[in-house]
């Protein structure tokens, strides 16, 4: 069976060539995925540290991001920076409350959001939605470190709707 | 090729256009599947796999794979509502790097400690397990076996884990992360009450006029808590938000009164609050005379470090008896507090005098309910148990206590701190139901229950986490099982107590886990897991809600569940390779046992068949091993707890409620403890009943502020407090495998105030080492954002594998509880 291809624990020999072995390392995890270890660590023994990259750029492009399944709370897709969400202000509600969406163009928050606890409707927004940004999150341009095999439910029917199709 | 909002609104503008005018639209446009055979998912209820709080999910199943999580509408907790993180639940258990074979370093094709992970397979990995086991057990004992466990096992599992530690190898050495967690509020609950877990329920949340955040950021750390504590706030305008920390965070949005204080002078604001209720008269007379004692407990007792350590060769009272106290009466505990004034207490902790004033208003005016709540910021203490201690001292002196609103509210981080950790008793000192193994009666109590002859548990306290790593790098802990957490991430310090205890070739370590975790990486066998839904289990929250779910999907083959491990690996014992003859010769049918007979099959776990599995489950569990397994073990460690003030219900109650809170008493849970009319414990006509005390009283203590284990000084000139964020769950080996989560939150950055970057010559974004007496970390600068510390400290969280900040923190602990400070010690910043 095929050995796991690791830099387990640092030897002192392995430490003189390491900071070209990163740059060669970084390569192999993108292909190594399945049971290598130290994927988080991009293969990096514990007791060196691989230099740590620039902090990513928020994405700021403004297009809507698919969802994983219809009840994911949908990703920020633009900047956030300096929107203040206090108990005064709530600046995302500037644009996403209902009766500023036609001039913003923005989606209105989701109906469910104006359910309070009981599930009764509010004349506005519950405030236990208040803090949009315990459901919501911008997005860095970032390279997720570990590929994520999550199957959405529509590519299930479609196989299986395929399938019968096919039977008849 | 990039494309903005306008450019975007203008190519779609095109696409409508054309469909209006008939042209062709998209083949999947007029292919929706609408059939119920294709379009249904099998939904069913589990509790949350993060923190405490103990939201109920509904999960979506289509084809043996979750495709689906959303906050359960039934559920009392969440309402229908998740966090970000538990939006994302249907992703965690699908990071491509999932383990599926066990792993174990060879060379040649043989166990080296210094060799590469290859894999072998589960027979071959018990073979090498029980080999070092048995090895360790025949050279020295007992002691040199050992187990670190978890918060995040099922009830069953830490019960199983228990059984297999105390009574079968006869160790105490099992002890679970959750001492990282909440160990000091344990220690506060017994100290102040004999008895542990909150008084108060989440219910308090919609009853309470004020709430203080004693050190907590909840808005990150427990959001849904903290949606209904906003929901309270904004609807009810009379409400107030009291929020102290050591830095500015998310949780201040929300605050009325923010408050910034220098670290660990929260126990001097404290007994200020305590002092402020007696000098404006406003003491519970009634309540106090009736319902509490008072005591004045000892002080210099240490900060938990290696007994050579100069703060341990100088601290007096650092023994046996750092967690005494002795009676003193009402006028000589308020002399006790009364030099903790105004000028003296804003001095120390740089907390203005108006801001503590209106803060101590919040407890004293008795027309206030009010509702304090702490999670890491007060157990995370040298003085933990004390800062706990603190706090209901000005609950009790008030009476505001196990009323709606009114109450002293200890948060859990762990899906099972409190159903598992706490209540099984998995600590090193500990039995289910709040027994300990120093106490005969206790130990006979459990013998007797798990029908063992008498002198099978240990009578001595085992190590406890921060003990354990200590003795695997001293060489005294040599047979070594992590299942369940990621300690090399997690533990503090780990340069020169965790890494070099794993890597003492003297050990043997295992480490099982879903998913090849920082621990994995410096283990020497790894244990593929299932997690979560691919097994049958029940946690316990924070409210004492106990929640069960069902196997909804198959494990990934290869992996199996942390209890068919212990239990599978109890198969390879018999009764004469743990047990002395002469323990055997009290019970001689056990004689030709094995572990897994004593411990399970033939004990009370193995009684309920098969046939009690609903047909159309899975439940490999319990299909392997030929009987009802969970359930088994379930019912024979709530005998311990019924009758006791810790009743559970039947276990199949649970499959069908969103959880109970325990005592469950005639299929009643019980909101409020201690109060007559909510508790059916408490003596009628009492009024209150704080029964865990033989007296029926609480506990106030007098005890001093003490200063921190580690200070700035002129050259390691910042405090360093270390934390978790909103979007990864601990040390994030579920969370940075979900895309979104990771790209919401990649790295791990250091959080510091604009001056203190300025004046070190640094920037926004700059590579940056923090360096400590231990050890060093690499990361970025950032000076906005969220956190914004005061000038003199910086915050950095732990999520981040690839910057592993513990590697610079401090392993002091608290003497009386043993949980480690991870929120104090000095560092340097310097550029790279």
């Amino acid at each position: 069976m095929k050995k796991i291809n690791l830099a387990v624990i640092a030897s002192l020999l392995v430490l003189a060539v390491l900071p070209m072995m990163y740059s060669l390392n970084a390569n192999a995890a993108d292909k190594e995925t399945v049971n290598s270890l130290a994927t988080l660590r991009d293969h990096t023994p514990i007791d060196v540290q691989k230099e740590p990259n620039r902090i990513p750029k928020v994405i700021n492009k403004d297009i809507k991001q698919g969802r994983n399944y219809p009840m994911q709370p949908p990703v920020i897709p633009h900047t956030t920076r300096s929107y203040e969400v206090n108990k005064y202000n709530n600046k995302c509600m500037s644009c996403h409350s209902r009766h500023r969406t036609e001039k913003s163009q923005a989606p209105m928050v989701s109906v469910t959001h104006f359910m309070n606890r009981d599930g009764n409707f509010l004349a506005e927004i519950s405030p236990r939605r208040y803090f949009c940004n315990q459901c919501h999150v911008t997005q860095l341009d970032a390279e997720p470190l570990v590929e994520n095999t999550f199957t959405d439910m529509h590519s299930l029917m479609n196989e299986k709707s395929k399938a019968k199709s096919e039977e008849h | 090729m990039t494309i903005n909002r306008r450019g975007f609104i203008k190519a779609n503008a095109i696409a409508a256009a054309a469909a209006v005018a008939g042209v062709s639209v998209p083949a999947i446009a007029s292919n929706l599947i609408t059939s119920s055979d294709m379009t249904k998912l099998k939904w069913d209820k589990a509790p949350c796999r993060f923190c405490g709080t103990g939201c109920s999910v509904n999960v979506g199943v289509m084809d043996g794979k979750v495709v689906a999580t959303h906050g359960d509408i039934k559920s009392p907790v969440n309402k229908g509502l998740n966090c970000v993180k538990g939006y994302f639940l249907s992703k965690i258990m699908y990071g491509k790097d999932r383990l599926t074979t066990p792993l174990l370093r060879m060379t040649n094709g043989k166990y080296d400690k210094e060799g590469e992970f290859a894999p072998i397979s589960w027979d071959k990995a018990f073979d090498i397990m029980a080999e070092k086991a048995k090895d360790a057990l025949k050279k020295d004992g007992p002691k040199a076996v050992g187990m670190f466990g978890s918060g995040q096992w099922t009830v069953q599992e830490g019960y199983a884990a228990v059984k297999l530690m105390k009574a079968g190898f006869r160790s105490n050495n099992i002890d679970p992360n959750a001492r990282h967690c909440m160990a000091s509020a344990v220690g506060g609950f017994m100290r102040t009450f004999g008895i542990d877990e909150p008084m108060g329920c989440y219910d308090d949340l919609e009853a309470a006029d004020a709430f203080v955040l004693w050190g907590s950021n909840m808005a990150e750390m427990h959001p849904i808590l903290w949606t209904r504590l906003t929901d309270r706030r904004l609807s009810s305008p009379h409400v107030k938000v009291a929020v102290l920390s050591t830095f500015e965070h998310r949780s201040f949005d929300l605050a009325d009164n923010g408050m910034i204080f220098t670290p660990q002078t929260d126990l001097a604001i404290l007994n200020y609050i305590a002092n402020y209720i007696i000098k404006t008269d406003r003491v519970n007379k009634d309540f106090v005379s009736k319902h509490t004692n008072f005591r004045l407990g000892e002080t210099d007792i240490g900060y938990g470090l290696r007994p050579e350590h100069p703060l341990e060769q100088a601290a007096k009272n650092n023994g046996k008896t750092a967690g005494s106290s002795t009676p003193i009466d009402f006028d000589e505990y308020a002399k006790f507090v009364s030099t903790y004034t105004v000028e003296y207490v804003s001095k120390l902790s740089g907390v203005p005098e108006h801001k503590l004033e209106a803060l101590a208003e919040l407890y004293a005016d008795p027309k206030i309910k009010v509702t304090s709540f702490w999670t890491m910021g007060f157990n995370q203490h040298t003085r933990g148990v004390w800062a706990n201690n603190l706090v209901y001292n000005i609950h009790l002196l008030t009476g505001k206590i196990s009323t709606p609103g009114n109450s002293p509210f200890s948060l859990t981080g762990q899906p099972s701190a409190c159903g598992t950790a706490r209540e099984v008793g998995t600590f090193s000192h500990r039995l289910p139901a709040d027994m300990v193994v120093t106490n005969p009666k206790h130990r006979a109590t459990a013998e007797k229950t798990w029908d063992l002859p008498e002198g099978t548990i240990p009578p001595k306290p085992g190590y406890h986490a921060v003990l354990q790593t200590r003795m695997l790098k001293d060489g005294k802990l040599n047979f070594y099982w992590v299942q369940c957490n990621n300690n090399m991430q997690a533990g503090a310090n780990i340069n020169e107590e965790a890494y070099p205890g794993y890597r003492n070739p003297k050990n043997f370590i295992v480490v099982s886990d879903p998913y090849p975790t920082v621990t994995a990486q410096a283990a020497d066998l790894i244990l593929p897991t299932a997690m979560w839904v691919e097994k049958e289990g029940v946690y316990g929250n924070a409210e004492r809600r106990t929640q069960s779910w069902y196997q909804m999907v198959e494990a990934p083959t290869g992996a199996k569940s942390d209890l068919w491990q212990l239990v599978e690996f109890s198969k390879r014992f018999a009764i004469e390779d743990v047990w002395p003859e002469e323990l055997i010769a009290k019970k001689p049918e056990v004689r030709g046992k094995t572990l897994f007979d004593v411990l399970y099959k033939d004990s009370s776990v193995g009684k309920f068949s098969l046939d009690e599995v609903p047909e159309d489950r899975l439940n490999d569990d319990a299909r392997d091993f030929g009987f009802y397994i969970q359930k088994g073990l379930f019912e024979e460690y709530a005998t311990f707890g019924r009758g006791h003030a810790h009743d559970l219900a039947p276990y199949d109650t649970y499959h069908k409620e969103r959880g109970l809170r325990w005592p469950v008493v005639n299929g009643k849970e019980t909101k409020w403890r201690f109060k007559e009319g909510s508790d059916p414990y408490v003596k009628a006509g009492s009024g209150w009943d704080f029964y865990g005390h033989k007296d029926g009283r609480a506990r106030i203590f007098a005890l001093p502020y003490e200063p921190a284990a580690e200070s700035p000084d002129e050259e390691y000139d910042l405090w360093l407090s270390t934390g978790r964020v909103l979007e990864h769950w601990h040390s994030g080996s579920m969370t940075q495998r979900v895309p979104e989560l990771y790209k919401a939150m990649p790295d791990a950055l250091v959080y510091m105030h604009p001056d203190d970057a300025k004046k070190r010559g640094m920037r926004r974004g700059d590579l940056v080492k923090l360096i400590s007496r231990r050890g060093e970390v690499q990361t970025r600068v950032e000076t906005r954002g969220r956190n914004k510390p005061p000038i003199g400290l910086v915050f950095m969280p732990w999520f981040d594998a690839s910057r592993l900040v513990n590697k610079v923190t401090l392993d002091a602990t608290d003497p009386l509880s043993k949980q480690t400070d991870f929120k104090k010690c000095a560092i340097k910043i310097v550029k790279v």
